[in-house]
Formats: C-alpha cells, structure tokens, sequence
C-alpha cells in the first residue's frame, strides 16, 4: 500500500522567544515492511538541524533556532510504500534486547486493576492472549478524537470511559509488561483512525510486543487489530514520551499554542 | 564486633599501648602533645571549615540548620607499601569499571558470555536505554571515583561502594590536610607524607585530556545545581582552584550540536564538563522533562562527539547496589586476573535461601536498601534494639528483593580525640581515582570518615560522622609514588606531587 503523509505542527507563542531547541522524531525508516519512497522536513524559518539516534534507534533531528521568534511551523511529508506482514515488524532497528521493554515508566505502570484486568484474559497461546487483550481495550474505552492529553498515564486513563489512541496503547503496554510480556509505544501515522471533521488531529500511537519465535509484532487497541499496511512507524520506546514526535524547550516569556494538521491517505484517496 | 576485635591502624592490635614501629613518630607526638592542646587545634581547624563554608544540610531534619562536619586532629596513616597494594587494587577496579560501562552501553560482551544476568542490567532503572550506543570522548566513563573501603587489617581493604557517578568529599582532604599543616606542621617534618594539593591540577589534565578529539586548548567547565546543593562548596572550590568557570544549566546553550557558555564577551564553546548535577537532571528533552536544571541539547552534542561530560551519563549501573555483588566477576572479567581488591560478602535478599539466612541472623548483619544511601534505611544488627530488628524483619519479608546484607565487619579503628581524651574510633576511606586519556591515577590520600560515636560503624556524616586527614608516607628517598596505568593497558609508575 501506498502511503502519503503531509503533518504539519505550527507552534505560536504570546511573546517573541530568544531560543528554541527541539528534538525531532519525524522521519520514518525503512524495515523490510515499509519504503521510504520520499520524505521531506521543513521549518519554515532560519534553523540549524542536526541528524542523529536515539538510544533506540529512532531517527532524531535537532532543531536548533535563534530568536527573537513568535511561531515556527515544522512540517513533514512524503510517501511510503508497505508491505503486508501480518503485523511482525520485519528488519527494523534493534539497538535494544526485548527484556528492557520489560520495564516500566511513570507512564506506563500498571496499578492492581491494571493487572487484574491483565490476568483476567484468558488465553494461553501467546499470540491468541495478546490479541485478545488488544481487543478488551477497544471495547473498554470509547476512542477520544482529541489531541491526547500530555502527561497522562496509563494509571490515569484507565479509569476513564473515553481515550485518546495513545492512551490506549499505553494501557497495553501496562498490561502486556504486567504479565511478563515485553510491550513499547510506537509513534507514527495511519489513516484508521483519522479525526473526524471536529476532531484535532495528532500523531497516531499504537503499541509492538514481543513474542519468541516471531519477534515484534503491532498491535493497535484503538481498532482492536494488528498494525497493518496501513501503518508508517516512525518510532518506538518504552512509552509515549520516549517516543514524542517533537520535544521541545523554549527560552522565553509567554504561553504557546499549538496548532496540528495531519493527513495521512492511501494512495488514490 | 566491635572495638575489642578491631585492627587498629596506629597501634595494630586492639588494646595496644605501643604504636606500630613505623609509626613510633605519631606515638610521641601523641604523647607530647596534652590533649586540651590538640582540643584547642581541632577547634581551629573547625572554626575555619565554618569560616569557608564547608557545611552541609541533614536531609529530614526540622531545623534543617546548615552544619560542619566535626574533624578530628589524629591523622590517619598508610604505610608506603600498604598504599602501593592498595593503589593496585584501586587501578584495576576503576579499569574494569570503564571497561564495564564501555561494554554494557555497546556490545554487552559480558551478557553475551553469561556472566551477569541480563535482567539485572535491563531491568535495572540504573541502565539508561537514552543513552545506549553513544561513546564518549576516548572511550572513558568514569573519570572520576571514589571507591569506598573498608580495613579490617594491615593489608586487607575491602570495597563498600564504588562511586562512579558524581562522588564528593575530595575538599576535605584538601582542606583537612591545609588545617593539619597549618596546626601540626611538627608531624610533616617526623613523616614524609605524599603532597594531595596537586589535586585540581590533575583534574584539570584529566579534564583538559578526555576533550574531543581535535580540540586544542579545551574549554573546562563545572556545572553545579545551585547553591542549594550541599556540595556546593566543593563544586566552587574546584572550579576555583582549577581556575575554571561555574556555571548552572542556565548559562549553558546548545546550538548545532555545539555547548556554548554565555559570558560578559559573548559566547565561548565548551568543550568538557565536570558536571556535579544528576543524570535525571542533565537534559530535559532527554531525560525528565520538568528538570529545570538541565541544558536542552546538552545529550545531543555530547552523541555528537562535541562534548565530554564527567563523568559519562548512565554511570549509575556500574556502582548500583545490585550490580555490586557481581563486581569480583567484572573485575576478573575485564582484566582477566582475579581481583585485587575484594568486595565485602554480600547476600542477595531477594534470592531465598540468602533471605533466610539474614533473617536468622539480623543480629550480626549489617542489611542495606538497594537504592538507598547515606547511611539510611540502614539496620547495624550488633547495635541495633530488638524494635529495630523486627521493623527490618517485616520489611525484609514484605519486600526482600530492595535489600541486600553484609556480615558486620570488624572495621580497623584510629585514635580519635574524644570527650575522655584518645579513643579508637571505626574508620572507613575514599580515596579518590582519576581516569584521563593517559592513564589511571590514584591521588596520594583521601577522605577519610569516622564514627565518632563509641563503638559505632555508622561513618556517615549525616548520622554523626566526622573526617580525618589521610597521610600516605612516602618511600624513603623516592619522589612520591602514585599508580599510573593506561586506561586500559600495561601499569606503569608515574611521579605525581612533590615531597613537602
């Protein structure tokens, strides 16, 4: 399947800044599942980048911008081509043994109803548990089309009715690393889940796991499916914030406002 | 346990009347000088620590009132022979740590080869995936140590602790040996005592040396969190005798990869620092985000290659508690000879038949939280009352894999100015080891700590503690001696500091 991404991230702020520095994670690699046919990176003002690696493997670009500055607009496209594979993460950047992913973060800790509702899947085979746990999470939570709300662990959003994507990929993680199963978050874009015409797109988050014999394979609770064609991955770690698409710091008086505008279509949609 | 048992490291065994008959000199001058006089030089020495500021604050305290850490006049003294086996020890433990971060944080040889289990490392918060696969500036880590000791004999030192991370008290065997030159100068004329005020000299080579390569007249810095911080002291004190800029996260910027410090001319790159902030705290885009005590950027550049930071982010892993017990199997691993220097028996709560044993035997043991230090949430079984022994008992049970324990050992004692006069007093040690681009160096002296309390184990300041000045003697006739070595080469013997 062919793939076409435009994303764009506009950042206003209230006063003018002296000096931004941000760390990108925006520009997709090829695995065997997924061509990187073409991709481009753009700021739409005087900055210094600088490509690099996360400790992860992920492709990061510093952005680095003398002030003074009122808004930036950073954006990405491109096109990748996918390759069917049944959700098994084929030749990816592996920099990490499975067993970190055993751990957990602030984000991603389970509490006892995490881990309750964790065991109570009853499935043996590992593949059959993981599949059914991805789909006791759709039909838990009612997926929230908002811009997910930063900050927010897996803890906090397990008590609520309505989630973003993100949310509910780190509730998997939660559970999958719960039961001794290595679990990371996967920031990328697909079109399953598209905002609806009020909603505010983002960056769309799903979840890998590991299993022996198969290696990493995708799982995405907000549609109770295995990551398909329909998937760019652009990078992984232990939860959302390891894998944030921009984080940034700002030297400078005032607020920030955000805007998003992402369009992620199969080709000739 | 206790006094009765204890190596005493002036007068060797326990009770002795008579010093060792290398140490005659300390015996007489001992003997020379009433104690209301070497009381009234102890109360000088502490006047000027107050003068200087050399204060620290008790986490938990209400009153929270900034206090010094008391000194006491008697020094203690290594032999030049005991110091020589000892430095040996202390190369090649601070070799295989550099070699252990090395590997750890690139090919992970040693899971490879089984000889730790890999859950220990990946499970461990202590391992930094962030930064896993940056090298730093000629592959050294740990630049500066400071490996805690234990002596129970002449030549039988063992490892408490290696502090890989930001160790601190190296101002105090600065500032304990000016105050004994300045009080005692009669004791440096009866013993040829090592010189440690080159110190910040060779912090700066040190320094000056791991800077990326091509840099020619590298810019050094010390990065400190602020004056809040109960280092402080020693964080200013080291920039200003090395001659440095201080600076807080605040006066750093990165920009293109590159550390750049504001001054009053503009802007000057970077090129090493000496940071004394925590690694949680270094980068907010890469570790906390809320740290507002970081440099955004600082991670990038020093991936880049632009940067060296001491000592290397995720050294945390090599001095973890957990790892500890290991360390004997890293040190023969990476140096392929058996260990030097032993660690102290060591049992693994969190594996049953050592928690059984501990809990049969909490009396004689000293037990540890994993990630604790300080000197809290610690239980000395031999001291402790039976309510303390059953709060730990619980804990124990209730979460055995947080602890470790340790047999109490008989810790050597030195004669200790107390309120009845002379009384040994249990010590422990940090000497401090410096790794440059050219080789490991062991600074002639260290930090030396003493329970003050009688009968006590407990060397912490926090918990009562206080410092002595540590003399290392010197060959006689030789210029002083310190053990060099290449990082990780052949040893060699270089001349550091100059007789005084």
């Amino acid at each position: 399947m062919r793939l076409s991404v435009d994303h764009r991230t506009t950042y206003h702020f209230s006063a003018p800044q002296a000096r931004l520095t941000q760390m990108l994670r925006l520009i997709p690699e090829d695995t065997h599942d997924q061509s990187v046919t073409g991709w481009n990176l753009h700021v739409d003002c005087d900055a210094r980048m600088r490509h690099g690696r996360d400790g992860f493997g992920n492709r990061v670009t510093m952005l680095y911008v003398a002030g003074p500055i009122s808004d930036i607009e950073i954006a990405v496209s491109g096109e990748v081509l996918t390759h069917p594979s049944n959700g098994i993460v084929h030749g990816g950047q592996e920099p990490l043994p499975p067993a970190l992913f055993l751990r957990d973060t602030p984000l991603t800790r389970a509490d006892a109803d995490i881990a309750e509702f964790a065991m109570a899947i009853g499935e043996s085979d590992p593949v059959a548990w993981l599949h059914a746990l991805n789909i006791a999470i759709n039909r838990r939570f009612a997926l929230d089309h908002g811009r997910p709300i930063a900050g927010r662990t897996a803890i906090e959003a397990f008590a609520e009715g309505s989630v973003s994507s993100r949310d509910m990929a780190q509730v998997f993680i939660a559970s999958a690393r719960a039961t001794g199963v290595a679990a990371r978050y996967v920031s990328g874009y697909s079109p399953v889940c598209q905002a609806e015409a009020d909603g505010r797109p983002a960056p769309h988050g799903w979840a890998e796991a590991y299993v022996e014999r198969l290696g990493w394979v995708a799982f995405d609770p907000s549609t109770g499916l295995s990551a398909d064609t329909a998937y760019v991955r652009v990078a992984v770690a232990l939860d959302s914030a390891g894998a944030a698409p921009v984080a940034g710091s700002r030297l400078g008086e005032g607020f920030e406002t955000l805007d998003v505008d992402l369009h992620v279509e199969r080709d000739g949609q | 346990m206790g006094i009765r048992r204890a190596f005493d490291e002036i007068m060797g065994k326990s009770g002795s009347m008579i010093p060792r008959s290398e140490l005659a000199a300390l015996g007489e001058w001992i003997e020379s000088t009433p104690s209301n006089e070497l009381r009234r030089r102890q109360q000088s020495a502490e006047a000027t620590f107050r003068q200087l500021g050399i204060t620290f604050a008790v986490y938990g305290e209400s009153d929270a009132s900034e206090r010094i850490i008391p000194f006491d006049i008697v020094p203690r003294i290594f032999l030049a022979n005991e110091w020589n086996r000892l430095s040996e020890g202390l190369v090649q433990r601070v070799e295989a740590i550099n070699a252990f971060l090395h590997d750890i944080y690139g090919e992970r040889r040693i899971l490879a080869e089984g000889v730790l289990p890999a859950d220990l490392i990946f499970g461990n918060p202590q391992f930094r995936p962030e930064i896993a696969g940056i090298r730093p500036p000629h592959d050294i880590w740990a630049h500066i140590c400071g490996i805690d000791l234990v002596r129970t004999g002449p030549d039988d030192f063992y490892v408490l602790e290696d502090n890989a991370r930001t160790p601190s008290g190296v101002s105090y065997m600065l500032e304990n040996r000016e105050a004994m030159l300045r009080l005692c100068p009669e004791l440096f004329r009866s013993f040829r005592v090592a010189a440690v005020d080159s110190y910040p000299d060779k912090l700066l080579e040190t320094m000056k040396s791991v800077a990326p390569i091509g840099v020619a007249s590298p810019v050094c810095v010390v990065l400190t969190p602020g004056h809040y911080n109960s280092a402080y002291y020693e964080h200013s004190f080291l920039a200003d005798s090395m001659g440095v800029e201080l600076v807080e996260a605040a006066d750093l910027v990165v920009d293109d990869d590159i550390v750049w410090m504001r001054t009053i001319a503009g802007l000057v790159k970077v090129d090493v620092i000496y940071r004394r902030i925590d690694d949680d705290y270094l980068d907010p885009l890469v570790f906390r985000p809320d740290s507002m005590l970081g440099v955004p950027g600082l991670i990038a550049a020093y991936a880049a290659g632009n940067v060296a930071l001491l000592n290397a982010p995720g050294n945390g892993i090599a001095d973890d508690k957990a790892i500890y017990s290991y360390m004997p199997e890293i040190v023969k691993f990476y140096s392929g000879s058996e260990p030097k220097l032993p660690n102290v028996e060591t049992w693994r709560c969190r594996e049953p038949q050592a928690l059984k044993y501990v809990l049969d035997n909490l009396k004689d043991v000293v037990v540890k939280l994993v990630d604790g230090s300080g000197g809290y949430g610690m239980l000395v079984g031999p001291t402790a009352t039976k309510a303390e022994i059953e709060t730990f008992r619980a804990a124990l049970i209730a979460e055995p894999h947080r602890y470790i324990a340790q047999p109490t050992l008989a810790l050597s004692t030195v004669p200790t100015l107390a309120d009845a006069g002379l009384a040994p007093r249990h010590v422990d040690f940090r000497p401090f080891v410096l790794t440059g681009s050219k080789g490991v160096q062991v600074v002639p002296g260290g930090l030396t700590r003493v329970a003050l309390k009688e009968g006590s184990l407990v060397v912490n300041s926090s918990q009562g503690g206080g410092t002595k000045d540590s003399f290392v003697l010197m060959d006689n006739g030789a210029g002083e001696q310190a053990q060099v070595s290449d990082a990780f080469g052949q040893a060699q013997v270089q001349t550091m500091g100059q007789p005084l």
